[in-house]
């Protein structure tokens, strides 16, 4: 078959399974998005580059399977970045597809010429630069693989323009590129984490995104259910275990509720399944469960022992460790262990003041969350309203949280929310922001339009940077500076002018009902929820303290 | 280059010390900045680089001093992570390599 390395990368992208890709065109990738035109592929013209870096990941994430993304060359690709470097933190499997400028003129400096092979290399799973057409017949189902294969990750194929335009005489086509078989785990393993899971007295289950990635959140319950061992959960963690399950305590970490750091700081086995012991998690990793042995299980094995030590570390799929070890446990009753826990959660509560008031912080997650029902799909920004969300939403399946955990990244929540609407057009998908957070990639509000998406931002709107004023407040002497917004855009009109319908809570006299209102009609909207700048994310880890040292409202108060 | 004495060469000639790992890698451009850029992201020391082709050109292959502490095993387990690392071993038994290198080029 006669054809161009153009239509032949469009042609195995299809073979993938893909169906939608987000992008933005430009010179150098104008041959692939003339082959695109004749593809049953969707475009969906992101109005930033980042836009559909993160717009990819929302599908990924909300699916579990690879997205793709496309950007030209130069500024396209820069732009690109940290929604590139964003899924490698969080492990999350996405093909971005960039332009470059023709071979000959690699390293000319040419216009819109980036070194993107180079930029690329510290912030991907893995990078091509293609050099010719026939590469790409190995190298696109290669990428695939790798970016679903073991720990997922994002993977860069740059494409010069003359390799799009080559012809190129294709006999057969390749197989779609499939995830490596996972590693076998070693019986051995098994056999000693029963016995360490059978002889511990305080057990403590605490889970992370690799628990979600292996679609083992099923597994993970009958675990827990079968031997009683209550469950803590990273930030990217939620929702692998529903948030009301008796034996759930909620996030751990900087923003924990203090009975779960206090569980994990009193357990003397810590069963840590698919998380990579990230500081915001563990706080002062020399105090992280002091008293623990630490079984942990992980299917990238650069992870072991690579912040803590575990007794037991174990390569592998958390699924298939699982499977394994579940028939080999006993259903032990450890009663003064689940006492001590419970008589903690008693003591030590989240508190969340003002649920009831969708004015105040926990009151718009509480009142989104009881509007929206299970089945949407939660996307966040960066900042207090994320840490409210992850304390306070009710979740209740596996990639129902969508947030940006390792890289942190401002501007991920509207265009994460608009990939996870196209993925699932029949969810709602609400996207928690802030004011600091939403200008960053405020300009997908077109893109939301133009697609008419499911997605309601409910925006914590504060007026401030909120979680930088509240480090200055805490740790810098209440020195503010640069935290406040002096100017307030008017968020509603600005999304009106984006075509998009708008909801003031600070301009009504009844907030719930206009919240129940915006949330209950299809389409994309905007809720603007005016809270007061002074609200804190309580409890806290001071940056760099222990996880048993936190502060709360009460020693800080204003 | 006036001093060229047999016994000056060996006086200048100070090979680098440190764990040697041997790592096979697909030969194609890029591969030394996957290689040296895992070093210098994760602040792990990179005392040598020896590089060549292997065979049929298709492979590299590339010796490296590392500094031999507790991180070691981390960069092997990183290394091994790398796409076009196909292998990765410690190889004492190739230290001399360097002191050879070290009496040309040092």
């Amino acid at each position: 078959m006669q054809t161009t390395g153009a239509d032949l990368l469009i042609r195995l992208l299809e073979r993938q399974g893909i169906d939608t890709i987000a992008g933005i065109p430009g010179g150098a990738s104008l041959p692939l998005y003339d082959a695109l035109r004749s593809s049953r592929i969707r475009h969906v013209l992101a109005r930033h580059e980042q836009g559909a870096g993160f717009i990819a990941q929302g599908m990924a994430r909300a699916t579990g399977r690879a997205a793709v993304c496309f950007g030209t060359s130069g500024p396209g690709a820069t732009n690109l970045l940290t929604a590139i470097a964003d899924a490698k933190l969080d492990s999350i499997p996405i093909v971005a597809i960039t332009g470059q400028v023709p071979c000959a003129m690699i390293g000319t400096d040419a216009f819109q010429e980036i070194d993107t092979y180079g930029l690329t290399v510290p912030i991907t799973k893995h990078n091509y630069l293609v050099r010719s057409a026939d590469e790409l017949l190995e190298i696109i189902p290669d990428a695939f693989r790798i970016a679903q294969s073991g720990r997922p990750g994002p993977v860069v194929v740059d494409v010069p323009k003359d390799v799009q335009q080559a012809a190129i005489d294709v006999a057969t086509l390749p197989e779609p590129g499939t995830p490596d078989p996972r590693p076998a785990i070693a019986p051995a393993d098994v056999a000693a984490a029963a016995e360490m899971i059978a002889a511990a007295e305080r057990p403590l289950l605490l889970i992370g995104a690799g628990v979600i990635a292996a679609g083992a959140s099923e597994r993970l319950r009958e675990l827990a259910e079968k031997d009683l061992i209550p469950v803590a959960s990273t930030l990217l963690g939620l929702g692998a275990l529903p948030s009301h399950h008796p034996l759930f305590l909620g996030m751990v970490g900087m923003h924990a509720a203090r009975s779960t750091n206090l569980a994990l700081e009193e357990c003397d086995l810590l069963i840590a399944l698919g998380i990579r012991f990230d500081d915001r998690a563990t706080g002062k990793v020399a105090a992280f469960c002091p008293g623990a042995k630490i079984i942990h299980v992980d299917i990238d094995a650069s992870e072991l022992g690579k912040i803590k030590q575990p007794a037991l570390g174990i390569e592998g799929d958390v699924g298939d460790w699982l499977d394994i070890v579940l028939p080999r446990l006993g259903a032990r009753r450890r009663e003064p262990w689940l006492r001590r826990v419970d008589e903690l959660r008693t003591e030590h509560p989240l508190a969340t003041p003002g649920r009831d008031d969708p004015l105040q912080p926990y009151g718009a997650v509480h009142q989104t969350a009881a509007l929206a029902g299970d089945g949407a799909i939660v996307t966040s920004d960066v900042g207090q309203h994320q840490m409210w969300a992850a304390q306070a939403f009710p979740f209740s399946s596996p990639r129902q949280w969508l947030t940006s955990g390792g890289l942190g990244t401002m501007g991920f929540g509207l265009p994460a929310a608009i990939g996870a609407a196209l993925a699932y057009p029949e969810r709602k998908v609400i996207c928690f922001t802030g004011d600091g957070s939403l200008l960053m990639n405020l300009q997908e509000l077109a893109t939301a339009a133009e697609e008419n998406v499911d997605v309601a931002v409910v925006l914590l709107n504060n007026g401030h940077l909120g979680l930088v004023r509240q480090q200055q407040q805490l740790f810098y002497g209440e020195r503010y500076h640069a935290s406040r917004f002096h100017a307030a855009p008017d968020f509603a009109a600005i999304a009106r002018g984006f075509g998009i319908e708008a909801y003031d809570l600070g301009r009504t006299a009844d907030p719930r009902a206009s919240l129940e209102r915006a949330l209950s009609r299809r389409g994309p909207c905007l809720i603007n929820i005016p809270i007061p700048a002074a609200e804190n994310v309580y409890p806290m880890v001071p940056p760099g303290a222990a996880n048993r040292d936190m502060i709360d409202g009460g020693t800080h108060a204003e | 280059m006036q001093n060229n004495a047999p016994e000056a060469l060996e006086a200048n000639a100070a090979a680098p010390s440190g764990a040697v790992l041997r790592l096979v890698v697909q030969n194609h451009p890029g591969v030394m900045s996957h290689v040296c850029g895992l070093f210098a992201r994760r602040a792990f020391n990179l005392e040598a680089i020896l590089c060549l082709p292997s065979g049929d050109g298709r492979r590299s292959v590339i010796l490296l001093v590392a500094n031999e502490d507790q991180r070691l095993e981390q960069v092997i387990r990183q290394l091994a992570k790398l796409e076009d690392v196909v292998e990765v071993r410690r190889a004492p038994e190739a230290g001399h390599a360097f002191a050879a290198a070290a009496r040309i080029v040092c």
